[in-house]
């Protein structure tokens, strides 16, 4: 069995705006035994700006998989974007001799050297899937949530592009929802369900993205989904916080609340709505206690 | 004219030779990971797949692939429709000649970048990334409060590090020039 232990990289997004998923995601992971050590430095892993300077943003995630080998520790993330983008380095650096020299040579001036095939990176419901496994988490629950119908929503960066990620089928992603069925709650297929939230390009142009964002929720909302859950803060961001300003443009009323997975996960093991945050979502996810208790 | 019609109409107008810039495709062959542009044979997978493209009338992969391959740099790179992809990365898996279009848009912002064209929100990323070390500046009053949450304290950024890997990879070259 591999062992329980990772280098916890939190990315921006979570500490910024979204500690729900922090603070559940850390309640169900020291339940279930897994170990979290801290960053002992950080910076961002480059994604955002990637489009800025590719350079910048391999140096960036670079540096952080260079922390992680010097501690010896897999790093865990809650963010599909720091996931994919530290998972992506790492491979193309292992495989690729002259991208390795290439940004090693950048890295010397920091005295620093990414060395390669002694770590790797993984997203909490990897980690959860490949670590922790099914069974151990069947097990941690309490209280199963029978007769709560949801539906479930990536994060891309989780998925995509196949041959950097590897985890699960991107064309039909199941994984996610055998970890939501593993809390006793129902997970439901909706259409376009693997299609991104549009969060990235919010900054450029916030029409489509709230579009697209808000043709998912009715998407959700059309096959009875009482909750939509994700795994990735900047989803989360798109669904929850950004819900009433889609309902305002789309002038449709969607009222769908959005937990993180370790929420309802959470639920199911016994926390608290108050232990696992769930006071701090934006859309009222009250009503939902009601079914499941 | 509806907005559709002047949009078939703009679709139709001629290209012009002199507009083309031929050495631009060997340009962009040379960045790692966009190799493979010239096999574009313009199917449409990648926007009939592209969820941005569902819900805008401007932004379409296909037509940015074509752009490329043509040559035809300067309309690009002052493109408001080359700063709408999502890096959903869902072409990238469906191209069927395994061109990694999502990459070519990148390579393509990163070059209009260079020749100063950056919209606000990527200098504002970059620059709280400089100042730092997080993408988005976190206020002190959130920094405390993860204590009372229960949580670890924020790991600090070795902002030091940061500049000079912004300085070796020349991150700020063209905006400094710009300036």
């Amino acid at each position: 069995m591999a062992e329980l232990k990772y280098l916890m990289f939190l990315g921006c997004v979570i500490p910024y705006r979204i500690s729900s998923y922090e603070i559940s995601a850390r309640k169900v992971l020291e339940r279930l035994g897994v170990e979290l050590v801290e960053m002992p430095e950080f910076n961002c892993c480059g994604l955002p700006i990637d489009s800025v300077a590719h350079d910048a943003m391999l140096v960036l995630a670079a540096r952080n998989l260079c922390l992680a080998e010097e501690k010896n520790l897999n790093i865990l993330t809650l963010c599909t974007g720091c996931a994919g983008t530290l998972r992506k380095v790492n491979k193309s650096l292992e495989a690729d001799k002259k991208l390795k020299e290439h940004v090693n040579g950048h890295l010397k001036e920091i005295g620093m050297e990414f060395k390669g095939g002694k770590i790797v990176v993984k997203h909490l419901i990897q980690a959860l899937i490949e670590d922790v496994s099914l069974e151990k988490i069947k097990d941690a629950v309490v209280k199963p949530l029978t007769g709560l119908k949801v539906a479930e929503h990536n994060g891309c960066h989780i998925l995509r592009p196949a041959k950097y990620i590897g985890f699960d089928d991107p064309e039909n992603p199941v994984l996610l929802k055998r970890l939501i069925e593993a809390t006793g709650a129902e997970c439901l297929d909706y259409m376009y369900e693997t299609d991104c939230c549009g969060a990235p390009i919010i900054g450029v142009n916030d029409k489509i993205p709230l579009y697209l964002a808000g043709d998912k929720l009715r998407n959700v909302k059309s096959v009875d989904a009482q909750a939509l859950i994700t795994v990735c803060p900047f989803c989360h961001m798109m669904f929850d916080i950004n819900q009433p300003r889609i309902e305002r443009l789309l002038e449709e009323e969607f009222g769908i609340p959005v937990l993180h997975y370790p929420q309802l996960l959470g639920l199911a093991m016994g926390f608290t709505p108050q232990e696992l945050a769930l006071e701090e979502l934006r859309v009222d996810a009250t009503k939902l206690l009601n079914v499941s208790q | 004219m509806s907005e559709k019609q002047a949009n078939s109409t703009r679709l139709r107008r001629v290209i012009k030779m002199g507009d083309l810039d031929p050495a631009f495709k060997r340009e962009i062959r040379e960045i790692p990971g966009v190799e493979k542009i010239n096999l574009c044979f313009q199917c449409g997978t990648c926007t009939a797949d592209c969820p941005i493209a569902r819900f805008s009338e401007i932004y379409s992969p296909r037509k940015i692939m074509r752009m490329t391959q043509l040559g035809m740099k300067k309309k690009l790179l002052s493109s408001e429709s080359l700063w709408l992809c999502a890096a959903c990365f869902t072409c990238v898996d469906h191209c069927p000649q395994g061109v990694d279009i999502a990459g070519v848009v990148r390579a393509l912002r990163n070059i209009a970048v260079r020749e100063g064209i950056i919209p606000d929100v990527f200098k504002e990323l970059t620059d709280n990334i400089l100042k730092t070390g997080y993408a988005y500046k976190i206020p002190e009053l959130r920094k405390k409060k993860r204590t009372e949450k229960g949580l670890p304290p924020l790991p600090e950024a070795n902002l030091e590090d940061v500049s000079k890997l912004f300085d070796v990879v020349a991150v700020f070259k063209a905006k400094q020039e710009e300036e």
